[in-house]
């Protein structure tokens, strides 16, 4: 596949503001659908990725504080306990802005591996907070992680041949 | 590829370790607050203003699709439904003029033993717009909120009885624990018999357990357990739960009761939130017994 193996480096367009809101905005709309039983301890956590996209790719857009902000307003929206998802999102950014140009150097199969380890990092949060306030550990939870892993090469591919369209169209 | 400048040239402000650890650090505080103190409600309920409308946009398809549902039901399942209608609503009819009969005897004696009269309660219907997204707690979100004067502390029927109780308000939703959440407690009395018991929700099942009855317990299966009212907060005499399952061992102190909920715990949409929580006469202040008697003692001595 074409995309799979971009080892020169495209020539981008730079990002709009627009475009990182929608798709956060729509990565909480996906999380938010009525996911049940099996599915919502399948459902990988489409924010996360998200996120971990731009903070890789625009990390002066999109850092700590931001994710932070958004792991807030998940925590609302999942009526989780305040703080949960924003400290999980602060770790997911971090990792993404440290690493980041560590991780633009594989190409999209290479940089599963790398996501995948900081996406576990996050839901240790969750895992840990689980067993912190109830006190057993799930480890269903690790179950989102490999969905949201498997996630990461098609939502990179997809944003990536987004930007590369803007660039044709003109 | 943007970026790639290798000398910190522009000031940008904290590296990213500060700001993790700031954050991180606001947050575990953030979560000790709220799992210790409660004190963020009002915070939660303003951002879920922002929050709100993207759940109501994830959940319009399902909501619309039902709607559709209920448009293309045939006539002859309508036909076939009114004429069931009908047939209950004479059987219910005749109940109601014996419950009317009832209701005012009752009333008479009530009156006569100059009792007070327990309040008859109301209610308002609501709809659920979500379940909790977390499998391991038993929540879900009801479309009435602040604005339709909803309360922390209201109890949540459906026709069947006891589904929950209003946890948290926000300005259009409010939060429902399920009375299967793990260790939320219901007083209960035994129909058949009048005892006196707690029901505790199991958490990982739908089930509920009475807790602490001794072994010879006059329990059965099949045992149908109600509101006992005696918390002040449940209005007394509404089914609760169906006793499934008694395990009777000599070597421990108290029975295993498990039971399973009366109303569609985790089956229906539509609940009744009934409208106000009662007020019980304030409880008469503690005696300071143990100080008295400990002063006289040691006046004694």
């Amino acid at each position: 596949m074409p995309f799979l193996d971009h080892t020169q480096p495209e020539i981008l367009r730079p990002v709009s503001t627009m475009f990182i809101v929608t798709s956060i905005v729509g990565a909480l709309l996906l999380n938010s659908l009525p996911w049940e039983g099996l599915w919502l301890t399948m459902r990988p956590d489409f924010v996360a990725v998200v996120l971990l996209y731009w903070c890789t790719h625009k990390p002066l857009r999109v850092g700590v504080g931001m994710s932070w902000a958004i792991g807030i307003l998940a925590d609302v929206g999942d009526a989780s306990l305040f703080g949960q998802h924003a400290l999980s999102y602060t770790l997911l950014a971090f990792g993404g802005v440290v690493l980041n140009r560590r991780i633009r150097m594989f190409d999209l199969r290479e940089q599963t591996t790398q996501v995948f380890v900081i996406l576990l990092s996050t839901y240790a949060v969750y895992a840990l907070v689980h067993w912190q306030v109830n006190g057993q550990v799930v480890w269903l939870y690790f179950l989102g992680c490999l969905t949201s892993t498997l996630l990461w090469v098609p939502m990179s591919a997809l944003f990536q041949s987004m930007r590369q369209m803007r660039v044709d169209r003109e | 590829m943007d970026s790639t400048q290798t000398f910190q040239v522009f000031n940008r402000g904290p590296s990213p370790a500060a700001r993790l650890v700031f954050f991180a650090v606001l947050s575990v505080l953030l979560m000790f607050v709220d799992a210790r103190f409660r004190y963020l409600e009002s915070t939660r309920s303003a951002l879920s203003v922002l929050v709100s409308p993207i759940q109501r946009l994830a959940t319009l398809p399902l909501t619309l699709m039902q709607q559709a549902g209920d448009f293309f039901v045939t006539q002859g399942s309508l036909l076939e439904e009114k004429k069931a209608l009908q047939r209950q609503h004479g059987l219910d009819a005749v109940q109601l003029v014996q419950q009317h009969s009832l209701l005012q005897e009752n009333l008479q004696l009530r009156n006569l033993l100059a009792l007070q009269q327990r309040n008859q309660f109301t209610g308002q219907f609501a709809e659920i717009v979500y379940a909790e997204r977390d499998v391991f707690r038993r929540k879900v979100l009801i479309n009435k909120g602040s604005t339709a004067n909803i309360q922390a502390g209201q109890v949540v029927m459906d026709d069947k009885g006891i589904v929950g109780q209003v946890t948290r308000v926000f300005p259009w939703l409010s939060e429902v624990t399920l009375i299967t959440e793990k260790d939320h407690a219901v007083p209960v009395q035994v129909l058949r018999n009048g005892l006196r018991s707690v029901a505790f929700g199991a958490g990982d099942t739908s089930q509920l357990a009475l807790r602490y009855m001794a072994v010879s317990t006059d329990i059965q299966n099949g045992d149908i357990l109600v509101t006992s009212g005696i918390d002040g907060i449940y209005p007394p005499g509404i089914p609760v739960a169906k006793v499934e399952k008694i395990e009777r061992d000599a070597a421990y102190p108290f029975a295993r009761i498990a039971c399973l909920p009366v109303g569609g715990v985790d089956k229906y949409r539509q609940l009744l939130v009934l409208s106000a929580v009662p007020k019980l006469p304030e409880r008469p202040e503690a005696e300071p017994l143990p100080g008295k008697l400990k002063s006289k003692k040691s006046g004694v001595h």
